[in-house]
């Protein structure tokens, strides 16, 4: 085996103790909220803004703006990781769970599939694994820190699912559709990784 | 981000991208806060125009550090060429502009990125525009234009024009001054409006104030021309550019962004400061 590659004069700076556990492989903290998006920021009035989801046989559960605030919202503290290699702590979100929203659209009879791909306005798109998204682990968040989600942060509405890459928190999110083959999103066709999972280091496609 | 520009863009990624031990040929002082770093890199697979790599820093201890740098140099250009803005804050920027120097190793992966990426085959005007820093990745682009036109000679039939809006803060921090200079003595089709938005030398007749929906007007050609749109800055700028762009008509579809940096809002000045990575 070769030698072990050292930087030279490289010393680093040092997690706090109690913030190494709770960075991933390959992070590091940031305080601020940076903005990473391919295009300029959508811009959808409320007055014309949907949710939907879309199950097997193009069944759909489609909630106006108004509608949407009707639903029970959770308020979650959460870190989040972001593939460029930044972490946020504790990020304080409010949304409906996507529990929630599986569980009015079932009512409705709309019938889930094993895979979800998000639909955003501007194009954009990803996709999870269903288990990935119900049992209390994704929300359609509405308001961070205590406000509205700003646009260029993904408002009205992104989708949140912490324990994955944050690209997979789609801004802008309008539709989710359950599919019963995995289709790759957008950056997931663009050489990144299909899961994403930050803590074993999934940025780019063939990341184990 | 419509579906015909992503399958344009398409990449298929095979096997893990391995990190490389690549070996410092130079570091050149840009400005001063930015070096560029360039790199040997045996086995290096080429890239395109405005892709990144990932760098990973190594203590003696075995603590790791990672951070994204946007690629200057050309897909053309033999060596690989990184250009670093120190960050006084910053973990890795001040060792890669600072300590790092000739002969040194770092190690890296990529080339990363499937998006922000232009090739002189692309059909219509290419329009750039950069804030700080953020014109290192299109300055790829514009050193792939000039390696094509030079290779096209008399038959330049990929003469599609291209123009740089270029917004610094000062003089003496306007990155690639002189080459820029150079390729536009050289290209008639080329075109590069630098603002100075903070501090400007004695006898300066050019812009002087951030960019705005006016100028965008002045230097972009008009959405019927279908240009190819790359926006590369801070946060603020990119969100008030891209934003003016498609209010003057602009396809979203065809404007395609890098943004680094917090919000700049009132909330959220943290500790850390601005910090410097490139994936949208």
């Amino acid at each position: 085996m070769s030698e072990p590659f050292i930087s030279r004069g490289f010393r680093g700076r040092r997690q706090p103790a109690g913030a190494a556990h709770r960075l991933p492989p390959g992070q590091y903290e940031t305080r601020d909220f940076p903005v990473l998006s391919a295009g300029p920021t959508p811009r959808t009035p409320l007055a014309t803004w949907d949710f939907t989801l879309r199950g097997r046989g193009a069944t759909t559960a489609r909630w106006t703006w108004d509608e949407f605030q009707t639903l029970p919202r959770e308020n979650l503290t959460t870190d989040i990781h972001c593939v460029t290699k930044w972490s946020k702590f504790g990020t304080v979100w409010e949304g409906v769970s996507l529990d929630t929203l599986l569980a009015e659209a079932a009512a409705r009879g709309v019938e889930p599939a094993p895979y979800v791909l998000a639909v955003c306005d501007g194009g954009y798109t990803t996709n999870v694994p269903l288990a990935d998204v119900t049992g209390g682990k994704a929300w359609v968040a509405t308001g961070y820190d205590g406000a509205p989600l700003a646009p260029e942060h993904g408002g009205p509405a992104r989708l949140l699912v912490p324990h994955l890459y944050f690209w997979k928190s789609a801004k802008w999110v309008r539709q989710l559709r359950f599919m019963d083959r995995d289709d790759p999103g957008f950056w997931e066709s663009l050489g990144y990784h299909n899961y994403g999972d930050p803590w074993r280091e999934q940025r780019y496609a063939g990341d184990e | 981000m419509n579906d015909t520009s992503v399958q344009g863009a398409a990449v298929s990624v095979r096997g893990r991208i391995a990190w490389r031990v690549t070996t410092v040929v130079d570091s050149v002082p840009e400005t001063p806060r930015a070096r560029t770093l360039v790199l040997d890199v045996p086995g290096w697979p080429g890239h395109r125009a405005g892709q990144h790599v990932d760098v990973r820093l190594t203590a003696e201890d075995g603590y790791q550090a990672q951070r994204s740098y946007s690629i200057a140099s050309a897909p053309e250009s033999a060596r690989v060429a990184l250009t670093v803005e120190r960050l006084d804050d910053g973990e890795v920027s001040p060792y890669l502009t600072d300590e790092l120097r000739a002969g040194d190793r770092l190690e890296l992966r990529g080339p990363i990125g499937g998006y922000f990426v232009w090739d002189v085959a692309l059909a219509g005007p290419l329009l750039l525009v950069a804030g700080g820093s953020g014109i290192v990745p299109l300055m790829a682009m514009l050193r792939h234009r000039a390696a094509a036109l030079a290779t096209a000679g008399a038959d330049a039939r990929h003469s599609e024009p291209a123009r740089l809006l270029y917004s610094c803060r000062k003089w003496d921090e306007v990155i690639y001054r002189d080459e820029l200079a150079r390729l536009v003595e050289g290209d008639p089709t080329l075109d590069v409006t630098l603002t100075l938005t903070r501090e400007a030398p004695a006898g300066w007749t050019g812009l002087r104030r951030r960019i705005d929906r006016m100028m965008l007007a002045e230097v972009a050609w008009p959405p019927p021309e279908r240009p190819n749109v790359f926006v590369c800055g801070p946060t603020p700028l990119v969100e008030a550019v891209a934003a003016a762009l498609v209010e003057l008509g602009h396809d979203p579809a065809r404007v395609k962004t890098e943004r680094f940096g917090p919000t700049g809002g009132s909330r959220a000045q943290g500790a850390t400061g601005r910090q410097q990575w490139t994936v949208r």
